[in-house]
This record gives C-alpha cells, sequence and structure tokens, in this order.
C-alpha cells in the first residue's frame, strides 16, 4: 500500500460512516471491505502529492478559509437579491481576464470555485499555462488586467497558496 | 428552541429561492441567468439543509444533510461553470449592452 | 408605464403569498408543522418559473440552466418532505437525485460544446 492509497482509505470509511451514521459493526466490516477494494483498485489518481497531508498549518488556514468564504458567500447574495429586484435592473455586464499565480489543479478548482459564488463574478474558462481566468461580471467596474485582479483575486489568493501550494 | 431557529434557517432559504428564480425569469442573457440562479439556490438549499439538521440533532438523516451540504458547495459552481464554458462555445453571444468580451477576443486570435 | 407593471405584479405576488400562508390562521399549538406545509407553495411557485423557462427559453443554453436550477430545488423539496411527515428515508431520494443531476448537467455542457464527446 503507499501513501495516498490509505489516504484515500481514510476518507472513503468516513464517508461511509456518514452515510450509515448509527456506527455498528456490520456496517463497519462492509465498510472496510468496500473502501479497500476501491483504494486498491484507483490507486493515486486522486490524491497525487500525499506528503501535505503531513502540515498542520495548512488545516489552520483552512479553518480560517471557511467563515471568511461564507462571509462573502451571504454577501453575494444579498447583492444579487437587490439587484434582481430593483425595477430597473442595475446591470452593466462583461467577461473580463484576470491572472493568477497558483499552479496545482486542487488549488485553481477551489479559486474558480470561490470566484463563482462571491459577489457579482462567475468563472467561464481557465488557461492552465499561462495562468489566466476568463471571469463573467455583472458590473464591470474595471476593464484593465491588473486592476480587474486587484479587485477580484486577491481576495482568496494568499489564503488558497498557503494551504494547497 | 432549536426548532424555532431551524424555521428561522428554512425560510431565509426560501426567500432566498424564491429570488434566484425570479432571476431566472427578469434578467436578460444566459450567464446574467447562470449566475443570480446558481448564487441563490445554491445558498438557499443550504440554509434549508441546515434548518433540517436542527431539526433532527445528530440523527441518521441529520448528519446525511451535512453531507448534503458539502456535495452541494462542492458540486454547483463545477457545473455553472461548464454551462457557461459550453454556451459560450456554443455561439451564444451576450447582451447587446455588454461592456467587453475578452474571451472571445482571445479565442477569435486564436483560431 | 414599466414601472406600473412592475408594481402592479409586485402587488399581487405579494398578495398570493400572504393569502397562502396566513389565511386560515394556524393555532398555536401547531404552527411549526402547518406553516411547513403552506410554506411548500414557495417552492412550488419556483419549479413553476423553472418550468416556464424552459418551454421560452430561446437558445438550448437557457433550457440546460433553468433543468440544473430544478435539480437543485428538488433536494430543496425533499429535505423539506422529511419534516413534518416524520419520514427519514426522503433525504436518501434527495441525495440520490442531487447526483444524477450533476452529472446530467455535465453531460448537457458536454453536449453544448462541441457535439462530440470523445476528447
Amino acid at each position: 500500500m503507499k501513501k495516498s492509497q490509505i489516504i484515500l482509505f481514510i476518507l472513503a470509511l468516513l464517508i461511509w460512516t456518514f452515510l450509515a451514521w448509527p456506527p455498528d459493526p456490520q456496517h463497519l466490516i462492509i465498510g472496510i471491505l468496500v473502501s479497500g477494494f476501491v483504494s486498491f483498485m484507483t490507486g493515486d489518481m486522486f490524491v497525487k502529492r500525499p506528503h501535505l497531508f503531513k502540515h498542520i498549518s495548512r488545516y489552520l488556514w483552512f479553518l480560517y478559509y471557511i467563515p471568511l468564504f461564507i462571509w462573502e458567500c451571504i454577501k453575494a447574495n444579498i447583492d444579487v437579491a437587490y439587484r434582481v429586484v430593483h425595477p430597473d435592473l442595475p446591470i452593466n455586464p462583461g467577461i473580463v481576464k484576470v491572472k493568477t499565480t497558483l499552479k496545482s489543479d486542487t488549488g485553481l478548482t477551489f479559486l474558480a470555485n470561490s470566484i463563482t459564488l462571491t459577489p457579482g463574478t462567475m468563472s467561464v474558462d481557465i488557461d492552465e499555462e499561462n495562468g489566466f481566468l476568463y471571469i463573467h461580471w455583472i458590473n464591470v467596474r474595471d476593464k484593465d488586467m491588473q486592476k480587474a485582479t486587484e479587485i477580484i483575486v486577491k481576495v482568496f489568493e494568499d489564503i488558497l497558496r498557503r494551504i494547497f501550494e | 428552541m432549536n426548532e424555532t431557529i431551524g424555521m428561522f434557517f428554512i425560510i431565509v432559504g426560501l426567500t432566498f429561492d424564491f429570488f434566484g428564480c425570479l432571476g431566472l425569469i427578469r434578467l436578460p442573457d444566459v450567464y446574467n441567468r447562470l449566475q443570480a440562479s446558481t448564487k441563490c439556490v445554491t445558498l438557499g438549499t443550504c440554509s434549508i439543509l441546515l434548518g433540517l439538521f436542527l431539526f433532527k440533532g445528530f440523527t441518521a438523516a441529520g448528519i446525511k444533510a451535512i453531507l448534503c451540504i458539502l456535495f452541494i458547495i462542492l458540486t454547483a459552481p463545477v457545473s455553472a461553470h461548464a454551462l457557461a464554458r459550453g454556451a459560450h462555445k456554443s455561439g451564444v453571444k451576450l447582451w447587446g449592452k455588454s461592456v467587453c468580451d475578452k474571451y472571445a477576443e482571445d479565442k477569435g486570435v486564436n483560431s | 408605464m414599466r414601472r406600473l407593471r412592475y408594481f402592479i405584479g409586485l402587488i399581487i405576488i405579494i398578495l398570493i403569498f400572504g393569502v397562502i400562508i396566513f389565511y386560515p390562521l394556524p393555532s398555536l399549538l401547531e404552527w411549526q408543522s402547518v406553516l411547513l406545509k403552506r410554506c411548500f407553495s414557495i417552492l412550488f411557485f419556483c419549479a413553476l418559473f423553472c418550468l416556464w423557462r424552459i418551454i421560452k427559453g430561446p437558445t438550448p443554453a437557457d433550457r440546460a440552466v433553468a433543468i440544473d436550477i430544478l435539480g437543485i430545488l428538488v433536494l430543496g423539496f425533499c429535505a423539506i418532505l422529511g419534516i413534518p411527515t416524520g419520514r427519514d428515508w426522503y433525504i436518501d431520494i434527495g441525495i440520490a437525485w442531487a447526483l444524477q443531476s450533476f452529472i446530467s448537467t455535465l453531460a448537457l455542457a458536454k453536449y453544448l460544446e462541441g457535439r462530440n464527446f470523445d476528447e
């Protein structure tokens, strides 16, 4: 067993235990068999860099990331509700291009998800080689690449680099 | 006490769901509709599931509600992203009063 | 003129919801379950809006967006149904529906993108 397979086994067993919640021996035995089979078959497809799971500071930064994300999400919802209910529809849409410095797949996925759930922005496409993100913005404040990067990406990029890079 | 807080969360979630579907009707363009409906309906349904968790406590249904919240937060933005990319590649234009479209400019140069 | 139409529509919507939710006032003992059953109508109207967008939508992308949103709304239906009836297996239906809806949305997006599945 490699290290990534053991991590995948633990994750699968945890999700199985939550799905069959009051834990009893029958369900646990079946869960151990099934998740062992799954982690043996898929190998290291999901967990590419298992050495990152050892650092404690990444978990702490992740705990700091969750309340920030929830707060931005609530702000986004109130913003969208205001724009929808207003009689004149105060929108000013457009697709802008921003630059990011994250490299890993997981980091880019989390960055795109966070951008989609924060106020007024939605990611349309990712150019992985050059690190460009194309973003649909419901209220374009600046067409320039540098200033748009400062407004949209800077909120999450530092924290996500500390977690996933 | 828990049940009253759960009722509050469920009513907030229903309100946001309604605003999201109103945005699906009123906004003028595929991308704007996708933005409004994805944000509002995702947070609204998460709030309803949190209310269910407060009603049921740590039983089987409550734990499954927490798993559902995690699943929705991870997958709803991914499906919105895929739909926006597919719509742009299939040739849906932006709204007439849009400001700029950098994506079409770059793709036009490349292809 | 446009603003007048907007306000008339807003007043009609608020009146409909007020009548549905508050008309026979529930007694103080069982107000929670009665209110939950009546709040169901809001989700019903949301699903009706999605169906309107599926029928009317000018491009195929609009219809795909409405189907995606309808899939998440059904999860909300299942979650609320579990409370006043007291049956726990509704949330199981919700989990299965959410998985199915996510995969079908990805397939629809792939179909919109280039009409070939192997890339």
